[in-house]
Parts: C-alpha cells; sequence; structure tokens
C-alpha cells in the first residue's frame, strides 16, 4: 500500500479514522433520518428522539437480562416495542398539538425526554449496564490499516441498508407518494379515502422505531446509560439542520458526512472534535440558511 | 402583643429546657455531587447517605450536637457548583461542603469556602492541586488523589515493565493533573511518555482515540479519566483488541460502581489504586451492609462514600471539642491537630497542606471464575503504606506548608 504523511499523521492512521468516523456517521445518520421523517409528516420538532434511542438500548437490555432474549430478536423486537410506546405518544398526546405552533410540541417531547430519562436513572442508576456484543460478531478483520472490529463493521452495512430503505419507500413508492401527499394537503388526501391520521400516527411510530434500531445497535459499543441519548441527540440536531429539516437524503448524507469530519478532528485537533460540528451548523445557517438540501420554505 | 412576646419566649425557653445544660450546637453539612451525570454512582446520592451514617454513627444528638444533611447537584459545571455554594453559605447556614467530585468544580468550591471562611471536605474529587498549588486553610482533602492513583497504579505497571505510556486524557483539570502526576511518576522511573489525547469531557466515543493509541505502539495507555469515560473506553478498547495486541490498560481512576457497570467479562485483569474496598476486612463489610440496605438501588460504597463518612465522622469528634461551626478554618486546623481513627480508614491524620493519609492499596480486578458473585470484584496484590502513599509535603508547592 501507497503510504504518505499529513500534518504528520501517516495515511494508514487517516484511513482508519476515515472509516471510524463513518461508522459514527451510521448512527448520525440513523437518529438524524427518523427526526427528518417526523418533522417531514408530522411538523414536529421530536426531542424525545434522544430518549427513544437510548429506550432501544435499555430495551434490548431488559429483554436480555429479565427474558434471556438475545441480541438478533432484539434487533426486531426492541424497535418495535420502542415504536409502540412512540404510537401511544403520539395518539394520546402530540396529535392534540398539530394545530398549534411548533414550540408547543418542541416543548412536550422535551419534557417527556426528561421524564423519561428521569425515571430510567432513578432505576437504573447513571453509570449504565453491560451489554455484550453476539459472539457471531465478536473479534475483528485486520484491514492493513486499522483493526476493525466486526461489530463495527455490521453498524455500518444495517444502517446503510436501513437508511436507503427508508429512502426508498418515502420517495420511490406508493405509500411514500401518499405520506408526501398528507404532508402538503392532508383535507385533500383524506378526502381520497386515505386515513390521514392512522398514516400519520404510523408514521411517529416508525420514525421512533428507527431511533429504537439506532439506539440496540449502540448497546454493545456504548454503556447502556439514561443519559446516552441526551449526549448525542444535540449534535444529531446539529445535523438534522445543516442537512436541511425534512430532508430525507439530506439527512442521511449529512449524518455519514459529519461523522467523517468529526472523525478527522479527532486526529488533528482532538479537544475541538466535541464543537467542530456546531462550528459547521453556524456556517451553513449563515450561508445556507435552509440548510445544504433543504428547501427554501 | 406584649404578652405574645412573653408567652413566645417562655415557649422558646421550654423547647431549650432539655439540654439546657449545654445548648446544642447546631451544624449544616452540604453534599455537592455529581447526582445525574457520568459520576453520580460513584458520588452522588450515596454520599448523603454516607453522611447521614456518620452522623448516626456519631450519635451526634446524645452529645449535644443538632445535625443537617442537604444535597445539590452541580451537573459538572463549576459555575453552578460556586452558585450552589454560595447560596448555601449566604442563605441557609450551610457550614461544610462533602463529596463534591468533579476537580474543576472542587478548585472553584475551594476558593468560595476560603472566602468565606467555612469548612469544605473533599472526598470526590481527584486533582492533587487541592492540597498543592490551590491549597487552603479551610479545605481538607480526604479520600484519595491523582498523585497516589499515579504512585500506585503507575508504580506497577512500570515495574512490570511498562515503560512507554500514551494518555487519553478528560480535558478538564483532573484528566490534565492525572496526566501531569502520572507522566512525572513514569519519567522519574526512567519510562517514557510518548503522546496523549485530550478527549472532549465527557465523551462516549473513544474509538478514534484509542485508534490512535494503538497506532503510537506504547505498552501502557493510560486512562487519566473517571466514572462514565472510563467506563466507555475500557468497553471500547476490548472492542478493538487493545489488549490482544500486547498493550495494557491502565485505569488511573476506576470506581466499583464502574466495574459493576462494565461486568467483569470486560474489566477483568485491570490493575486499580483505592484507599478502600468494601470487602477489605469485617468492619468495611458492616458498614457496606448497612450502606446497602439505605440506598434505593442496593449498591455497595465506593471509596469516595466511605471518605465522606470517615469525613464527616472526624469532624464531629473536633466539633464536640469546639462547640461551634462559626470559624471555618478554626475547625480545619483543630481538625488536623487531632489524629484521625475511623473503622473504614483505620489510624491517620491530616497533614499541614490538608492532605488526609491513610494506606492505598493496589487491586486486581478479579476473573468471572475467580468471582463469587455481584459486587465480589477486586483481590489485593499489595499495600501501599500511607507514609508511602501520598506525596510528600515539600513537593506539592503548598504555601502553608512551614519550611
Amino acid at each position: 500500500m501507497m503510504t504518505f504523511t499529513i500534518f504528520g499523521v501517516s495515511s494508514v492512521a487517516l484511513f482508519g479514522q476515515l472509516l471510524l468516523g463513518l461508522i459514527n456517521g451510521a448512527f448520525y445518520a440513523m437518529l438524524s433520518l427518523g427526526l427528518a421523517v417526523i418533522f417531514g409528516m408530522l411538523n414536529i420538532i421530536n426531542f424525545t428522539h434522544g430518549a427513544q434511542y437510548m429506550m432501544g438500548a435499555f430495551v434490548a437490555w431488559m429483554l436480555l437480562d429479565y427474558l434471556g432474549i438475545g441480541y438478533w430478536p432484539a434487533l426486531v423486537l426492541a424497535p418495535v416495542i420502542v415504536g409502540i410506546t412512540g404510537v401511544i405518544i403520539e395518539r394520546t398526546m402530540l396529535h392534540r398539538l398539530y394545530k398549534l405552533d411548533h414550540l408547543y410540541g418542541l416543548l412536550l417531547t422535551f419534557g417527556l425526554a426528561l421524564t423519561i430519562q428521569g425515571l430510567l436513572r432513578n432505576q437504573y442508576g447513571a453509570s449504565g449496564l453491560p451489554y455484550a456484543i453476539p459472539d457471531e460478531l465478536r473479534g475483528g478483520t485486520n484491514l492493513g490499516f486499522m483493526f476493525l472490529p466486526n461489530y463495527r463493521g455490521w453498524v455500518v452495512v444495517a444502517s446503510l441498508v436501513v437508511c436507503l430503505t427508508t429512502w426508498f419507500v418515502i420517495e420511490r413508492t406508493k405509500l411514500g407518494a401518499y405520506l408526501r401527499a398528507a404532508t402538503e394537503n392532508p383535507t385533500l388526501v383524506q378526502a381520497m379515502g386515505i386515513n390521514v391520521p392512522r398514516m400519520i400516527t404510523l408514521t411517529y411510530g416508525t420514525g421512533v422505531g428507527l431511533a429504537g434500531l439506532a439506539g440496540v445497535l449502540a448497546a454493545p459499543i456504548y454503556s447502556v446509560n439514561p443519559n446516552m441519548g441526551a449526549d448525542l441527540i444535540i449534535v444529531v440536531f446539529a445535523v438534522v439542520v445543516i442537512g436541511g429539516m425534512g430532508s430525507i437524503l439530506g439527512s442521511i448524507v449529512t449524518g455519514f458526512g459529519l461523522g467523517v469530519v468529526e472523525g478527522l478532528t479527532k486526529v488533528f485537533y482532538p479537544e475541538a472534535s466535541a464543537t467542530v460540528i456546531f462550528v459547521i451548523m453556524v456556517i451553513v445557517l449563515l450561508t445556507k440558511p435552509a440548510g445544504l438540501f433543504g428547501r427554501n420554505a | 402583643m406584649f404578652r405574645k412576646m412573653l408567652l413566645a419566649s417562655a415557649l422558646a425557653l421550654a423547647i431549650a429546657a432539655p439540654a439546657s445544660a449545654q445548648s446544642p450546637v447546631r451544624v449544616k453539612f452540604g453534599v455537592l455531587s455529581d447526582m445525574s451525570g457520568i459520576y453520580a454512582d460513584a458520588t452522588g446520592q450515596g454520599s448523603v447517605i454516607a453522611a447521614q451514617m456518620a452522623i448516626e454513627d456519631f450519635q451526634a444528638s446524645q452529645k449535644g450536637i443538632q445535625a443537617e444533611v442537604v444535597g445539590a447537584d452541580h451537573q459538572n459545571r463549576p459555575d453552578v457548583g460556586s452558585n450552589v455554594v454560595r447560596q448555601w453559605f449566604d442563605r441557609e447556614n450551610v457550614d461544610v461542603v462533602l463529596d463534591t467530585p468533579t476537580s474543576s468544580v472542587a478548585l472553584a468550591v475551594s476558593e468560595v469556602t476560603r472566602e468565606r471562611n467555612k469548612v469544605f471536605l473533599n472526598s470526590g474529587a481527584a486533582s492533587s492541586d487541592l492540597t498543592g498549588s490551590a491549597c487552603s486553610p479551610n479545605t481538607i482533602h480526604w479520600t484519595y488523589d491523582t498523585w497516589a492513583l499515579a504512585n500506585g497504579t503507575g508504580g506497577a505497571l512500570v515495574a512490570e515493565g511498562g515503560d512507554t505510556w500514551f494518555f487519553l486524557t478528560a480535558d478538564y483539570a483532573f484528566g490534565h493533573a492525572l496526566e501531569r502526576d502520572t507522566s512525572n511518576f513514569v519519567t522519574s522511573k526512567g519510562g517514557r511518555v510518548i503522546g496523549a489525547v485530550r478527549t472532549p469531557f465527557p465523551s462516549s466515543d473513544f474509538s478514534s482515540f484509542l485508534l490512535q493509541a494503538q497506532a503510537s505502539r506504547a505498552k501502557v495507555i493510560g486512562l487519566a479519566n473517571a466514572g462514565g469515560d472510563t467506563i466507555n473506553s475500557i468497553k471500547q478498547a476490548g472492542e478493538f483488541g487493545i489488549t490482544q495486541g500486547g498493550q495494557r490498560l491502565a485505569g488511573l481512576l476506576v470506581f466499583d460502581t464502574d466495574i459493576h457497570s462494565l461486568g467483569l467479562r470486560t474489566a477483568q485483569g485491570l490493575v486499580l489504586t483505592a484507599p478502600f474496598y468494601w470487602d477489605r476486612d469485617d468492619a468495611t463489610r458492616a458498614f457496606a451492609a448497612r450502606y446497602e440496605q439505605r440506598h434505593p438501588r442496593r449498591l455497595k460504597p465506593t471509596y469516595v462514600h466511605a471518605g465522606v463518612y470517615s469525613s464527616v465522622m472526624h469532624y464531629l469528634k473536633a466539633l464536640e471539642k469546639t462547640r461551634s461551626a462559626a470559624d471555618g478554618a478554626k475547625m480545619v486546623a483543630e481538625m488536623k491537630a487531632m489524629p484521625t481513627d475511623d473503622p473504614l480508614f483505620g489510624k491517620g491524620e491530616v497533614r499541614q497542606d490538608g492532605r488526609k493519609i491513610h494506606p492505598m492499596y493496589l487491586y486486581q480486578v478479579k476473573t468471572p471464575a475467580e468471582s463469587r458473585g455481584a459486587w465480589d470484584y477486586n483481590k489485593l496484590l499489595r499495600t501501599i503504606p500511607a507514609a508511602e502513599a501520598f506525596r510528600p509535603l515539600r513537593d506539592g508547592g503548598c504555601s502553608l506548608v512551614r519550611s
């Protein structure tokens, strides 16, 4: 392999860091995708998203600890369970707010997030709970430029598949066409005989389920703790703002892209790695207020 | 009006009468801690419990001391911490601040305590600057510090041939102090520090930093972080095959609650330094059993909790002598004059610079096969005697030390 150095960092190390950035980007992409879907369809800024991601990880842990259900079934079960809680939240609370200003939805979901985090913290503490990598994905592969843990490889593949499927469903299928139409003009779509409220409920459930899925994928990597979502969600909101509120493709591309940018910052100036995304957000807002992929309202 | 006043004073006298021989001494303890963040399990609510246990065990009320404990969350932020403490001192008559993990907060609180002439008994924070360049006549650093950790864990690993180091350092006062003290120790023993990376505090993803550490080929990767940061770095180091690659991880500050969270499968083999372990002897086991009963989640106490207990105990002994909590510096001077003795730390002393002295213990985390069950985590490698466990008085640069 040809090697060279950039600012004292060898190309070999750089490739490793790029790949790691992509892996972290996978989480940003999956979470911002759910947020974008929910915002696009419901006009709700879902601040509970981080808590729902955390719930995905917790449900996976509970399935294992209380019922002995392992990682692979949890990968399906946990998002469904978290999705159902989302449906309940939408039916009992959120649907009352659609006619009001965005701010109300934001406050409600933010309050919910704090409540869920607080309850789980009381019950399980802040240190986190152990959740092991499934045996099939233990170990790693030496790629020459880095040691890639098999599990991280799986995360990238899984999240790419999920992201592209979601994009395909919304942009290229009939169901997606209904959804998009219902966002533009719900009354007209309802007049055509489509049950718009139910569609909206299921959309929220699906968006939340995506967060839950990301949570299950994260459980073996990060410590499963009540704050894991709160730490991430702020970054993910920045990703959504940079990508353009409501843009599906935008959130996917920006998610992966910013993961890589953050990864590179961790090599060249690690102290700034927690802030670099917000710096980019400021620049994007100043130059392209609707976001990189957003349509100007 | 006059009659009412008369009646009120008569009533007050009647209430005060039983203790009239000696009017009760009031003291209020404020546990300032991380109640919800990454240090909450190792410190937090458990420190409030430990303080209450000390007051009960001392039988304060029988000795004419009316003690009260309040708690607050500093969210690991120095501005929040110093505001809470100002309010405590100025409006709520708090005399003693306890625990206070997160060195940046502790250093700020130490300053405020000195300004207001109150008492700061720190158990949770690590920075050795609290008794070094930032020492104060109102502050005692009770349980452990970065120098003691570097000396214990660093010493053990260098002795086993770990002579090249790379640090993952939490980017604030604590991480910097721990990296500095460990680096000094490593170089003084003929080792070399190859590099360090400053990680934002708190972080959840350490993969990038671990990869840099891996590429450095240092024999030892020193984790100059704590709580959730340490948990995530150890967990992810396992994922990246760091130890299989021949490098060793040095968890410089590891609490039992961290091991509990990691599980033995991931944590086994780690070497750690601690001043207290719940399963050390009958006295510590008895304390742990009582603490566990009172803890809402039935956790075992960490050494921070034990330190809070021990420091409150010693404070109350001093208060029994002075009979007034008003003058903070005087209270601390009294505490320094008396030798310390309690069931958790044994006999010891508080030095001129505010450093509490006791033995430290070098432990290794057991393998799942060695452990007899939940919370059976550590086996003793070596006892570091009190005289060697902490930084020599002269080396700290504390202005209180008379040459």
